[in-house]
C-alpha cells in the first residue's frame, strides 16, 4: 500500500501493488486493456511503497475492502477525524483531514486486518420490500474481527448508515428476475447457456466493493476475472431502475432510470436508494450480496 | 409548481433566471453511498448573506446564475444578496448589494444580470426552507437530490427567522478578476503525464471553457499529454481535483461533482471558490504550493 498526497486535504491509500521488475514507463506490462475494469498493472510506484502484501490481481480488492473496514473503525473509535472515506476499485480515498501528513504517518503504522467472512444475515437495511425474505440472524463476529461491543454503544444510526458495524458484514440478498435482454451476449462471452449464466449469477458471492456513478449504485464483486464482459459498444439511451447489469468484472444495479452501457440480465424490484430512508443505500461498501431468483 | 406551500411564508418566483438553485453547504460525509457533495459553489458568499439577515451560515438560500430573477415575498422579511455584482431592486427602488434589505410584505424583488462574476446568493431571514434531504436542501444538478431548480411561478417556503440583522452598513464585495491564480498540488496521479505536460500546466494560461457548470469548470488549453496509456481503475475524487479526460483539456470539478473518477486527476486546486465567478474566457493560470 502507498499513501498518496491529494491536494490540502486527502489522503489516497493506493493498494495497487506494481508487478516485481515491470517496467518504469508503463511499457514493461502488456497487460491488454481491459475496459476500466483491468488492473492498474502499470508500473507506478517508486517511492514511498510501504508493507509489500504479497500477491496482486484480484487480491487487490481484498486489500481495498481490509483498509476501508480498518479505517471506518477507526474513525469509530476516534483515532481518525476524517470526513470522507471513499473505497474505489484499487484505492480508499480519505478526505477531509485536518493535517494529512500527520494522519499519513499513523496510517503507515497500522496494519488492517482480513477482511470478514461473509458470516452474518441481516435483514435488508430498513426497506418495505415484501420481497425481500433475508431472515434475520445475528451471527457471531467473524474470526479475527471485532467483538460486536462497539455496534451497541454507539446507536444504531451511525452503524446503518455506515452499513456495516464493526467486524460484521451484513448480506443482502436481492430478488432477480433474470431475463435481460443481454442474457444470451453473456451466455456467449462465457461459453455457456443462459441457464448456466443465471446459476452462476445466483450461486455468486457478491461483496459491494465501492459506489459510485449514482447514488446507491454498489460495483459488486465476485466474479472471476476470467469471466469480465465488455461493454456496450453504444450505451442505451435508457437503462430501467432496478436493472441488473454487468460489465468488465463488476455486477451492478442501477438505483434509477438511467442511460448505462453494461449487460442487462435482470431486474429488481427492490429500491436500491431512497433518500427519506435510513440508510438511504441497500447497499454499501462491504456488503455481501447474493443475487438469488426471485 | 413545486413547494406547493399554501401559507403567507412563501417566496413566489416571478421570473427563476437561466439557472436559480436552493443551495446551503451541501451534504458532505456520503461520498461511500455515491452522494455528491453539491452546496453553494461559492459557500463564503452564501455565508456571508446568511450572517447578514441573521441566519446560521448553515441555513438555505439562493443561487442565481447570470441573468438574475426576480421574487415577491409575501411576508415582511429581511433579505441580503451576495457574490457577483448586480443591480438590486426593491419595487422601484435601487437597494444595495452585500447588506441587509428590510422588505415589507408583498415586496417585489429583482436581482438584475451579473456584471461581473456570475452568481448571486440570495438569504433570507428564516432560511429557505424545502424539505431537506440527506440534510441538505441543495439542488444536486448531477445526482438529482434536493429540489429541482427553480421554476418560474414556484413558491418556496420560508422558515422563521432566528435571530436580528446584524447592525453593517458595508460589506467587500467578491473581487471577479479577469485572471486568476489558483494554487495546485501535484498528484494524486500526475506520474501518468509527461513532463511536457506538467510544463504545460503550471506555465501556460488557460481558459475556462462556456461548457462549465456546477459539476466542473472545464478548462481550454494546452492539451497534456499522458506517459502512460490505459484507463486508471476508478477512485475517489476531491473538490478541485483536475482530472484530465482522453482529450487532454483539463477540468476542475467543482461542488456537484461525481465521487469517483476513472481520469487521472493530475493535481488538486486549494481553493476552488474563485471559479465559482468566473466567466467563460477567464483566464486560469495554476502555481505551486511553494510560491
Amino acid at each position: 500500500m502507498r499513501i498518496r498526497p491529494v491536494g490540502a486535504h486527502a489522503l489516497l491509500l493506493d493498494c495497487a501493488e506494481p508487478e516485481v521488475g515491470s517496467g518504469e514507463s508503463g511499457t514493461g506490462d502488456a497487460t491488454p486493456e481491459v475496459g476500466s475494469d483491468g488492473e492498474l498493472g502499470s508500473g507506478e510506484s517508486e517511492v514511498g511503497s510501504v508493507a509489500p502484501e504479497v500477491g496482486s490481481g484480484e487480491d487487490v480488492g481484498s486489500r481495498v475492502e481490509a483498509w476501508r473496514a480498518e479505517l471506518w473503525r477507526r474513525r469509530e473509535a476516534g483515532e481518525l477525524d476524517v470526513v470522507e472515506i471513499v473505497p474505489a476499485a484499487t484505492t480508499v480515498l480519505l478526505d477531509g483531514l485536518a493535517d494529512p501528513a500527520a494522519a499519513a504517518a499513523r496510517i503507515a503504522s497500522w496494519a488492517p486486518r482480513p477482511s470478514p467472512a461473509p458470516a452474518v444475515t441481516t435483514p435488508v437495511p430498513a426497506v418495505t420490500a415484501p420481497a425481500v425474505t433475508a431472515p434475520a440472524v445475528t451471527a457471531p463476529g467473524a474470526p479475527g474481527g471485532l467483538g460486536a461491543g462497539p455496534t451497541t454503544g454507539s446507536g444504531p444510526a451511525t452503524a446503518s448508515w455506515s452499513g456495516i458495524g464493526s467486524g460484521q458484514v451484513r448480506t443482502v440478498e436481492v430478488p432477480v428476475r433474470y431475463d435481460g435482454e443481454d442474457l444470451p451476449v453473456v451466455a456467449d462471452h462465457w461459453g455457456v447457456n443462459v441457464a448456466e449464466v443465471v446459476r452462476r449469477l445466483t450461486e455468486t458471492a457478491f461483496r459491494v466493493a465501492f459506489c459510485g456513478f449514482a447514488p446507491g449504485f454498489g460495483y459488486l464483486t465476485g466474479l472471476p476475472e476470467q469471466w469480465a464482459v465488455p461493454r456496450l459498444a453504444t450505451p442505451r439511451t435508457r437503462v430501467p431502475a432496478g436493472s441488473v447489469a454487468l460489465a468488465g468484472r463488476y455486477a451492478g444495479i442501477y438505483p434509477t432510470a438511467s442511460p448505462g452501457g453494461w449487460l442487462l440480465v435482470g431486474r429488481t424490484d427492490l429500491p436500491m436508494f431512497d433518500p427519506h430512508a435510513d440508510p438511504p443505500a441497500t447497499l454499501s461498501p462491504g456488503m455481501q450480496v447474493r443475487l438469488v431468483a426471485a | 409548481m413545486a413547494g406547493s406551500v399554501g401559507g403567507t411564508d412563501v417566496i413566489e418566483v416571478r421570473r427563476a433566471g437561466a439557472l436559480t438553485t436552493v443551495q446551503d453547504q451541501g451534504r458532505p460525509g456520503l461520498a461511500h453511498l455515491g452522494v455528491p457533495r453539491s452546496g453553494a459553489l461559492d459557500p463564503a458568499a452564501l455565508r456571508l448573506a446568511n450572517r447578514l439577515v441573521g441566519n446560521p451560515e448553515s441555513a438555505a438560500g439562493l443561487e442565481i446564475t447570470l441573468t438574475g430573477c426576480e421574487l415577491r415575498f409575501h411576508r415582511a422579511a429581511t433579505v441580503a444578496v451576495t457574490g457577483a455584482e448586480a443591480d438590486v431592486r426593491v419595487g422601484d427602488r435601487a437597494a444595495d448589494p452585500g447588506r441587509p434589505l428590510s422588505l415589507p410584505a408583498s415586496a417585489v424583488l429583482r436581482i438584475g444580470p451579473a456584471r461581473q462574476g456570475l452568481r448571486s446568493y440570495l438569504a433570507v431571514s428564516g432560511g429557505i426552507a424545502v424539505e431537506p434531504v440527506l440534510g441538505s436542501r441543495a439542488t444536486d444538478t448531477l445526482a438529482g437530490l434536493g429540489p429541482a431548480p427553480v421554476r418560474d411561478g414556484d413558491r418556496l417556503p420560508i422558515g422563521p427567522a432566528v435571530g436580528p440583522p446584524p447592525p453593517v452598513d458595508f460589506t467587500v464585495p467578491t473581487a471577479c478578476p479577469a485572471e486568476l491564480r489558483l494554487t495546485l498540488r501535484l498528484g494524486p496521479r500526475h506520474d501518468w503525464f509527461t513532463p511536457t505536460a506538467l510544463h504545460r500546466l503550471l506555465q501556460t494560461p488557460y481558459a475556462v471553457s462556456p461548457l462549465t457548470d456546477r459539476i466542473g469548470a472545464r478548462l481550454v488549453g494546452a492539451p497534456l499529454p499522458r506517459a502512460m496509456a490505459g484507463e486508471l481503475p476508478s477512485e475517489g475524487l476531491v473538490l478541485g481535483a483536475v482530472q484530465v479526460p482522453a482529450d487532454g483539456q483539463p477540468l476542475i470539478f467543482l461542488a456537484d461533482h461525481p465521487t469517483t473518477g476513472g481520469y487521472p486527476v493530475i493535481g488538486v486546486v486549494d481553493d476552488v471558490t474563485p471559479l465559482a465567478q468566473a466567466r467563460p474566457g477567464t483566464t486560469v493560470r495554476f502555481h505551486g504550493p511553494q510560491r
